[in-house]
């Protein structure tokens, strides 16, 4: 396994949110992280991203503690879309694609060709090419959204982590930014997500981290591990699990406490 | 974006940037020769010329050698700092109201360099005096802003804070000087470039061609630090680092301008934004902004000596006139 953390404690400050935590990512799953509120989820991929030190335990990349790797390097093979990014005054959107060549670049190589080429294909594969020379202050969310990917595209790693990609997006701008994931690792790449919504869980993970309270509760493929009394236990909803009509994958459906409108 | 390549070495500039800086230049070189030239006795300009050669009348070399040379020179250096320095410290809080005036940095260079002149330092006692309260003052504003990290928006409301305090100060150990410290301290805490001789220019030289290769080192990493800590650690740099060499290099050239020339506001905190948006390049950048500060300084100086002529304004109110009207239009234009 290219990417793992074994016997992680996660905390802020003074607020401990996973102790002995082990998290496998399978190479070239895409592997999606869900949970209630507050569960750890966005903390354990923050700590895959190194972008939070464990206070015990450690991640590992390609067999090394990832701490030990040169920063850079480490920026070359895994890519990470922060749940916010700020969109600095003025910027263009192929400038912006352009900055994830930062791990590839230095002070006196600027812009090679290789460079060049990673944000044409990036834009391209993001569908914002037409958008180049826009501001991207004056994009909408689902293009914004899909400007930032074509930015972590643009750094060319093999591990590609997102945190709530589709958080501030509306439901068609959250199925193209899915779609999109989707067609990134069917290229080959290993992308891990941090993701609300279990249909679209289900619907596009092959591999599923449900995790409460600090604790991995089950993962595996969501086809075989998704049921009734998982969600019961994780969520504290009552449900029923019928299949997806398109896809084929496990559906939630939520039992709420009133049933108000009976049928005619 | 035009690149220019040469085997594996590659640099990239936007051509709007370029023009924009040696635009800068020849307006900056233009200010600096009527600076030279005019005045109370005028130096024709083939004179000046001569006289940068070694070859110039005496009369020439006195004039402008010794008395408005060093002053156009003083003006350029300090204004280069100051504008880099708002450059880093914009760039660093993301806002542009992070520069040093708001920041509390100049605040603590003035109460530095006024407690030096009330104790009746010299010259070179209260350069010292106002780069040790500048260096003092940015490391208390980090320490109070500071909760596990130090987010923009409460350094510059602590920085505002602690300058406001140390305004006290400055007018309590007014208070209490002799009237002729008072005056002399009066005038210093303007910002000012009148009777500025080589003394002062050339540690300010000596400053910049120290930190200029720093400030291109960090210019890059600061610029990715623009879109968040998370985006810069994910292109692999070290935030804290970059944050910690930035906010020194930021203080130092503060410290050591408002050591030549005491606390001038305004020329941090506008040139980086006038520099951006002449530029129209994302985010600040470093060498227009230098440029910028250069320009407004020696332009502001010039204005200075010569709209109220015969009477000399230090540059220091005409900055601060000029600041306001600008922030104004700043805070105007951020509401809407």
């Amino acid at each position: 396994m290219r990417l793992y953390g074994s016997g992680l404690t996660l905390s802020y400050d003074q607020r401990v949110v996973a102790t002995e935590l082990d998290v496998t990512i399978p190479d070239g799953s895409f592997t999606v992280i869900i949970g209630p509120n507050a569960c750890g989820k966005s903390t354990t991929l923050r700590a895959l991203a190194r972008m939070l030190k464990p206070r015990a335990g450690a991640v590992h990349l390609d067999g090394s503690v990832i701490t030990s790797l040169p920063s850079k390097e480490v920026a070359r093979r895994l890519g990470l879309l922060p749940q916010t990014s700020i969109v600095p005054d003025g910027i263009t959107v192929a400038d912006l694609v352009g900055r994830g060549r930062y791990p590839h670049q230095r002070l006196m190589r600027q812009w090679s060709k290789q460079d060049e080429a990673a944000v044409a294909f990036a834009m391209e594969a993001t569908g914002v090419t037409d958008l180049a020379e826009r501001c991207v202050d004056e994009l909408s969310g689902g293009q914004r959204q899909r400007v930032w990917l074509a930015m972590a595209l643009a750094q060319e790693t093999s591990i590609l982590l997102l945190d709530e990609p589709t958080t501030f997006l509306d439901i068609a701008h959250q199925i193209e930014v899915l779609d999109l994931c989707a067609d990134l690792h069917e290229q080959g790449r290993t992308l891990v997500a941090v993701l609300h919504d279990l249909n679209q869980a289900c619907r596009y993970a092959t591999h599923l981290i449900v995790m409460r309270e600090g604790r991995i509760v089950a993962e595996g493929d969501p086809v075989e591990i998704v049921t009734a009394e998982l969600v019961q236990e994780v969520f504290d909803l009552r449900c029923e699990i019928i299949q997806d009509p398109q896809s084929g994958t496990p559906m939630i459906i939520p039992e709420s406490r009133r049933r108000t409108r009976t049928p005619a | 974006m035009t690149v220019l390549r040469l085997g594996m070495w590659s640099l990239r500039l936007s051509p709007r940037g370029v023009a924009t800086a040696a635009g800068m230049i020849v307006v900056g070189v233009a200010v600096s020769l009527v600076a030279l030239s005019t005045g109370e006795f005028t130096v024709p300009i083939p004179d000046i010329v001569a006289s940068v050669f070694g070859r110039g009348t005496p009369a020439a070399e006195l004039i402008v050698g010794k008395l408005r040379a060093p002053r156009v020179v003083t003006g350029l250096l300090v204004g280069a700092a100051f504008g880099l320095s708002g450059a880093i410290l914009q760039s660093l809080t993301r806002n542009p109201l992070g520069s040093p005036d708001f920041l509390g940095f100049t605040a603590g260079a003035s109460t530095g360099g006024i407690i030096a002149v009330v104790m009746g330092g010299s010259a070179w006692q209260i350069a010292g005096g106002s780069l040790l309260g500048c260096v003092a003052s940015a490391v208390l504003v980090y320490a109070l802003a500071f909760r596990n990290g130090v987010q923009s928006y409460r350094l510059i409301l602590v920085g505002i804070g602690v300058g406001a305090v140390l305004v006290s100060v400055d007018w309590y150990l007014l208070t209490r000087a002799n009237i002729h410290d008072a005056a002399s301290a009066g005038t210093w805490i303007t910002g000012s470039l009148s009777g500025r001789g080589w003394e002062h220019a050339i540690p300010v030289a000596c400053a910049l061609v120290a930190l200029l290769p720093v400030c291109a080192l960090v210019s890059r990493p600061l610029r990715m630090m623009e879109m968040g800590d998370d985006a810069a650690k994910a292109a692999g740099i070290g935030v804290e680092k970059v944050r910690a060499v930035a906010i020194i290099v930021g203080v130092l050239l503060c410290g050591v301008a408002t050591a030549a020339a005491g606390p001038v506001i305004f020329v941090a905190l506008a040139a980086p934004q006038l520099a951006r948006r002449l530029s129209r390049s994302p985010g600040v950048t470093m060498a227009a902004s230098a440029l910028m500060g250069a320009v407004l300084l020696v332009t502001a100086d010039l204005a200075a000596q010569r709209v109220f002529a015969p009477v000399q304004l230090p540059v220091g109110i005409m900055t601060a006139a000029l600041g306001g009207t600008y922030l104004v239009f700043m805070l105007r234009k951020e509401r809407r």
